[in-house]
């Protein structure tokens, strides 16, 4: 998933046609004042990451003067909120607020199709109000086929308990939200708050927007046609590289190595790990195509100090495990990681996997899996004493 | 859905690298192979089986009841849509990374021609000493046997571990039914489970899931209902909340799609959900299910 900066929701925003306060994205001190100048003076500095909550973090500010905004863009600016540093603020005029309301649209799995949820409870906790107030967040299922029908968002919005007057063009923009969530295969669009303005506008105040990574290769125009830079993907450093390898890798605080196939296996060898009595270091995917790439796979699981033996788990369907074992063994060749290693190799090509380790590892295969995950906890207690 | 061997079976993508060797491998486990599909390949056989250059070719000459398919994900949308319009009513969609709105699409032009899918993102589906669709090792047996219990399962990998550990156990299986790991899915684990209610051969069922969105919870109320015996394992029950582990749909988010929700909706459904996957045989044997005669497949 690929969470836009809400200045880049709201350029989207801009494009459909949803109205969005004026503001302006700066990067500096300097440009924050000169922004709030032309602004008005009364302005909302809100820092450009891509984390929820960012009212409670003291990351929107509210300020009445140019030298204000300039003092909180300082404060601000290189600070971390919610695990992000951040690089910009997006600056816009303060608006007089009659009502907040709550819109989203979301890829729901119980319907199979879009979803559009919408509340007169907006710039609160939506998780909140659905688990404390169900009745007054109103949902509606979404035909993929014909979008967002104009008449039914109108029902949606009638049934809602909205202001009168904010009645129809709240169903206007929830129509204008719809095409920016399917222009952009979007798996969650929201607004919070969509607000009803003392003039009588509907403004979104807020946006977020998530891209579907499965559709970057048809969204890459629309992506790199967005202001600003797309915030980095969630993760470490470390984590980041194996992504660009095409390797799914978590790092997690133990000491016993991961190396498994498939996402369903590799998460149960870690359970299996903790329900023995150790401590994974990492979750490492290698199944599927990612194979190929077991010496830089390997690479990483031993760039953890911390790992003090491997277990290798695999288990092939579509995967074959002499395959898988074949270019873990090179990798073992070419890296000589000094740990103990424990194996456990069952499925399509299991004989050949087995007798390959047999004769270059001199080590043999645990036959049950809960065997081979005992024995790698066991050798990083025993590493960890001989250390201390 | 379950396939049947008496189900005429169609590939969608057979000239490729993978859909070739499934093909083998698929009509070595006994499913009946009668027609492929590769646009522009017309008239070519792959291990005796004939290739059209379109769905609707092949379902003219052939009677097709399912087919699978080995396509890429930026054209599966148009391969399921291809197979509805020809009127196929079960299609296992087998391909991971399909953009969410083309499966959303895709589901919606199937339900909308009353068309089952299974998928995306599934290793297919097995009825040991029948049919084997999609690319779970079938063939392998010490790995799937003819047998009683039903199993359920979100992951590939996992679900080879543990029809392995039920077949080492003593335990056929009736059938395995790979939903797949994606968020949005054709087959839920509550409509696999209510498949396999109603599946004469199957006398107990387990259930294979993780972490992630509400399908177990979903499912819980049927297996109250069901009195079938009834195990279930969730991976992921370790894994550090708002990572993706994996599937697309593996993410714990703001407190939903926990293993904890998960375990606590099973267990009050009257489940047995085990810690690891070696505990799912003694679970079962615990409930009184009588292990299989060992069966190759």
């Amino acid at each position: 998933m690929t969470d836009l900066l809400e200045h880049q929701g709201k350029h989207l925003f801009r494009e459909a046609g949803i109205a969005v306060p004026r503001g302006e994205l700066v990067g500096s001190p300097g440009d924050a004042a000169t922004a709030a100048e032309r602004l008005g003076g009364r302005v909302v500095c809100k820092a450009q990451v891509p984390a929820g909550k960012r009212g409670k973090a003291g990351a929107v500010q509210l300020v009445t003067s140019p030298a204000e905004a300039h003092d909180v863009a300082a404060r601000l600016l290189g600070s971390e909120v919610g695990g992000h540093r951040v690089e910009s603020l997006l600056v816009e005029e303060a608006v007089a607020i009659a009502a907040e309301f709550y819109a989203a649209i979301l890829n729901d799995p119980v319907s199979k199709g879009p979803l559009v949820l919408l509340s007169a409870d907006g710039g609160m906790d939506i998780e909140e109000v659905s688990a404390t107030r169900p009745e007054r967040l109103h949902k509606l299922a979404v035909d993929i086929g014909a979008g967002l029908e104009p008449g039914d968002a109108l029902a949606l919005t009638r049934r809602s308990a909205l202001p009168a007057e904010a009645v129809d063009p709240v169903a206007a923009a929830l129509t204008r939200l719809y095409h920016v969530y399917r222009d952009t295969d979007a798996s969650l669009v929201e607004v919070n708050p969509l607000v009803l303005t003392e003039a009588g506008d509907v403004v979104a105040i807020d946006a977020k927007v998530s891209v579907d990574t499965a559709a970057t290769p048809r969204q890459q125009q629309t992506l790199d046609a967005l202001p600003g830079v797309l915030p980095a993907e969630p993760g470490t450093e470390l984590e980041r590289e194996a992504a660009r390898l095409g390797l799914q890798f978590i790092e997690l605080d133990g000491d016993v190595g991961v190396l498994a196939n498939g996402a369903g296996l590799t998460m149960t060898t870690l359970d299996a790990v903790n329900h023995f009595g150790g401590r994974p270091a990492n979750f490492l995917e290698i199944g599927g195509d990612a194979y190929t790439k077991a010496i830089p796979a390997l690479r990483l699981v031993l760039s953890n100090p911390n790992v003090r033996s491997l277990l290798v788990n695999f288990c092939g369907a579509f995967a074959r495990t002499d395959v898988m074992t074949e270019g873990v063994l090179n990798a073992i060749d070419e890296l000589r990681p000094d740990i103990p290693i424990a194996f456990s190799i069952h499925g399509t090509g299991e004989r050949e996997a087995i007798a390959l380790v047999r004769e270059r590892l001199g080590v043999t295969p645990h036959e049950a899996m809960d065997d081979a995950v005992r024995a790698a906890i066991s050798a990083a207690r025993e590493r960890q004493e001989v250390a201390s | 859905m379950i396939i049947t061997g008496e189900d005429g079976v169609l590939v969608q993508g057979i000239t490729g690298r993978q859909g070739r060797f499934w093909t083998e491998r698929m009509q070595a486990c006994g499913t009946k192979m009668v027609a492929g599909v590769s646009p522009g390949r017309g008239g070519q056989r792959v291990h005796d089986v004939p290739v059209y250059d379109s769905v609707t070719e092949a379902a003219v000459a052939h009677d097709i009841a399912a087919s699978v398919l080995f396509v890429p994900p930026l054209r599966a949308r148009a391969a399921v849509v291809d197979a509805v319009e020809a009127g196929i009513g079960k299609v296992v969609c087998l391909a991971e990374h399909i953009p969410s709105h083309d499966v959303m699409a895709m589901l919606a032009a199937a339900r909308a021609a009353g068309t089952r899918v299974l998928g995306p993102n599934t290793a297919g589906l097995v009825v040991p000493g029948e049919t084997s669709v999609g690319i779970m090792p079938g063939f392998a047996a010490n790995i799937f046997a003819k047998g009683t219990v039903g199993v359920v399962s979100r992951s590939g990998s996992l679900g080879t571990l543990v029809s392995m550990d039920l077949v080492t156990a003593g335990y056929g299986q009736s059938a395995f039914i790979g939903i797949g790991g994606d968020p949005i899915l054709g087959t839920t684990t509550r409509e696999a489970i209510d498949t396999l209610l109603g599946h004469a051969g199957t006398e107990a069922i387990v259930v294979v899931g993780e972490i992630g969105g509400a399908m177990e919870e979903d499912a819980a109320e049927l297996i109250a209902a069901s009195r079938v015996p009834t195990v279930a394992f969730i991976a992921g029950r370790t894994a550090p909340p708002h990572r993706r582990m994996g599937h697309a749909g593996a993410i714990v988010t703001a407190g939903a799609g926990s293993g904890e929700s998960k375990v606590a909706a099973l267990r009050a459904a009257g489940a047995t959900v085990v810690d690891i996957p070696s505990q799912i045989g003694p679970a079962l044997a615990s409930l009184g299910v009588k292990p299989t005669a060992y069966e190759p497949a």
